[in-house]
């Protein structure tokens, strides 16, 4: 029985930090590429991502179909190779993909962001103060994730509308406990370390020492955690599809693409099949992503 | 006891706080459950009586506190669409979404614990970076994506499963079994990855304690080290992880029971909100907190029972952010 210890840590630290500076270009090319096309969809001559074309639905890739171009007066028949087939309606997949990123992206990049600000502000004051502060803040997240979140989106979209940001709003405010957590741990790990009790004998002010001394030593923490989220947060768009309470119809979302193709999935699997590869790659950019920035970020977890 | 005896308190303060959100939050949804009672055809007079009967003209606080003392005496209330009794409703799905979960974790074990234990014994070995590379990638799976690839490759392709639906363990126990499978499937293969990583990982500390080379010294065969004395100590965060897994899964796996049509606590949940059935709404929450803060309270105790080196919280996987 060999000992773990007998292997060379340097060697097999090399290759495997090799074999992961691949994988975090690659994800980050496939990053890249989903971004400029979701910022520039606009610009690519593609077909109308809510234009019903009943004639061919469910249009396998590369069926040629039938497309109305309007232009000026009268419209102009022409013939069209969709490239990634149509879904159920008759809608162009590779437009509804390409402007879906947008929803998806808009949805995984802002609810972090929502979260980290408010998470980690509280986070950081339950770290720091302790006592009744800690205790309020601690008992208020608790309520938060004891509640069921499904509930709360529902009363927001209901009261507030339906509506992509509203998602976003109460996506983002579902994901405060979580920062929270993250934050006042970190906080409480260097609240009592020596730089933090020096600027304090140095008379330094308490908003200062949060900001100068634990805020750089919170922040990592949490941007690491932050991709870890993101996606969460375009999977749980696509779970909100599923149960009906996804971004309304006609903006096209991931989500919404797999959950409408569900209903064809026997006949014409690619409708909710290439939506699908399409976030598997993306949350797995992501996570991977998050995952060598934290193997930076704490270089003692990599013999793990 | 003490310190017991507050996080019980701080527990039940949690339940009840959950319960009081929901009551408002649900309140605040507009359109209520007289709407869907009366109908389409109905007039404002035939929803104002439904009002009248349901009691739902009284004041928020009014009612709230009625809902109280009812459970307090047991009684969770009665539907008001569908006049079932809210604690009965609970009881029918309950087994279904407890099979599912009891088959979703037996599997996620079955497959996690064995690699769990290899990855940690050879670490960087082939077979763990092989187990690594494909957790990654299978953690990155959406759960309905799985279900939707089994669904594409298990029941439309081979034919081997039905797709959706769901017959009870007393009408036929091989087809309930097969009802099951899929949906337990679609779970388990999502799950099984952290309780992998994080059994892999206590392995590796346990294995480099003074003890396990003691043992090695003494030349006790490898599966004896393994299994006798280096699985138990490495257990902990994994029973914590488990544990947490199926504190989510009691309050019903929304979208795999969606997906399969499978009548669960979920459904009943997803349903009951989208009719405004304010009663039943209530019950299943108060259930599913109850029932998530009594699996975190058996955490707890394990943590301090079983071993007071165990790490809380902190990993990204026991502080994910879910959506139920």
């Amino acid at each position: 029985m060999n000992p773990p210890s007998e292997i060379p840590p340097a060697a097999g630290r090399k290759s495997f930090s090799e074999a992961l500076g691949e994988s975090f270009w690659l994800s980050a090319i496939w990053l890249v590429c989903v971004i400029f096309f979701a910022v520039t969809a606009d610009l690519w001559p593609l077909a109308e991502y809510d234009h019903m074309n009943w004639e061919s639905p469910a249009a396998p890739p590369g069926t040629e179909i039938h497309a109305e171009i309007p232009g000026g007066g009268r419209p102009v028949e022409m013939k069209k190779v969709s490239l990634l087939g149509t879904d159920t309606m008759g809608r162009d997949i590779l437009a509804r993909l390409i402007f879906g990123a947008r929803t998806s992206l808009a949805i995984g990049l802002v609810t972090p962001c929502i979260g980290m600000v408010i998470g980690g502000l509280l986070g950081m004051m339950a770290g720091f103060y302790r006592g009744r502060t800690e205790a309020v803040i601690v008992a208020v997240m608790d309520v938060i994730l004891a509640f069921p979140g499904l509930v709360f989106l529902l009363a927001i979209t209901f009261i507030l509308g339906p509506g992509l940001d509203h998602i976003i709003l109460a996506l983002g405010l579902l994901t405060i406990p979580a920062f929270t957590r993250v934050a006042r741990a970190n906080t409480l790990r260097c609240a009592r370390l020596e730089f933090v009790q020096s600027a304090r004998m140095l008379g330094q002010s308490d908003i200062g020492i949060l900001v100068q001394e634990i805020l750089p030593n919170v922040i990592w923490p949490m941007i690491v955690y932050a991709l870890l989220v993101v996606s969460y947060m375009i999977v749980a768009e696509g779970a909100l599809s599923f149960l009906g309470l996804g971004v309304p119809a006609p903006t096209p979302s991931w989500g919404a693409m797999i959950a409408e193709g569900k209903e064809v999935l026997d006949k014409a699997p690619h409708v909710s099949l290439i939506p699908a590869m399409v976030m598997f790659l993306t949350v797995l950019s992501f996570n991977i992503m998050g995952d060598c920035l934290r193997r930076a970020v704490h270089p003692k977890e990599e013999q793990l | 006891m003490s310190a017991l005896g507050k996080r019980a308190l701080h527990l039940f303060l949690v339940v009840f706080a959950a319960s009081s959100v929901t009551f408002l939050m649900v309140d605040l949804l507009p359109g209520d459950a007289a709407y869907q009672i009366a109908g389409d055809t109905a007039t404002l007079e035939d929803v104002q009586a439904i009002r009248e009967e349901l009691g739902l003209n009284r004041s928020l606080v009014l009612r709230y506190m009625n809902w109280l003392a009812d459970v307090a005496r047991g009684d969770l209330g009665v539907s008001y669409l569908t006049r079932e009794p809210v604690r009965e409703a609970i009881m029918a799905r309950l087994p279904v979404t407890i099979e599912l979960m009891i088959a979703a974790q037996l599997i996620a074990l079955v497959l996690s614990v064995p690699a769990g234990i290899y990855s940690g014994y050879r670490p960087r070995s082939c077979i763990d970076r092989i187990l690594g590379s494909t957790s990654f990638a299978v953690m990155s799976i959406p759960v309905f994506v799985m279900a939707l690839v089994l669904i594409y490759l298990f029941a439309l392709k081979l034919g081997w499963l039905p797709a959706t639906g769901y017959v009870p363990l007393s009408a036929d126990p091989v087809a309930n079994i097969r009802s099951m499978l899929l949906p337990a499937l679609s779970i388990a293969l999502v799950e099984w990855v952290p309780l992998m990583r994080v059994l892999r990982s206590d392995m590796i500390d346990t294995l480099h304690e003074d003890y396990i080379l003691m043992a090695r010294s003494k030349g006790l065969p490898t599966h004896t080290i393994l299994f006798r004395h280096a699985l138990r100590p490495s257990l902990f965060t994994l029973v914590t992880l488990f544990g947490i897994q199926v504190g989510h899964l009691i309050g019903g796996a929304l979208i795999v029971e969606t997906i399969f049509a499978l009548p669960g606590i979920g459904r009943l949940l997803i349903g009951a909100i989208f009719s405004r059935d304010i009663i039943v709404v209530q019950g299943c929450i108060l259930f599913i907190a109850v029932a998530y803060v009594a699996v975190n309270f058996l955490v707890d105790i394990s943590y301090t029972l079983l071993d007071p080196r165990i790490r809380r919280g902190g990993g990204g996987w026991l502080t994910a952010p879910h959506i139920r």
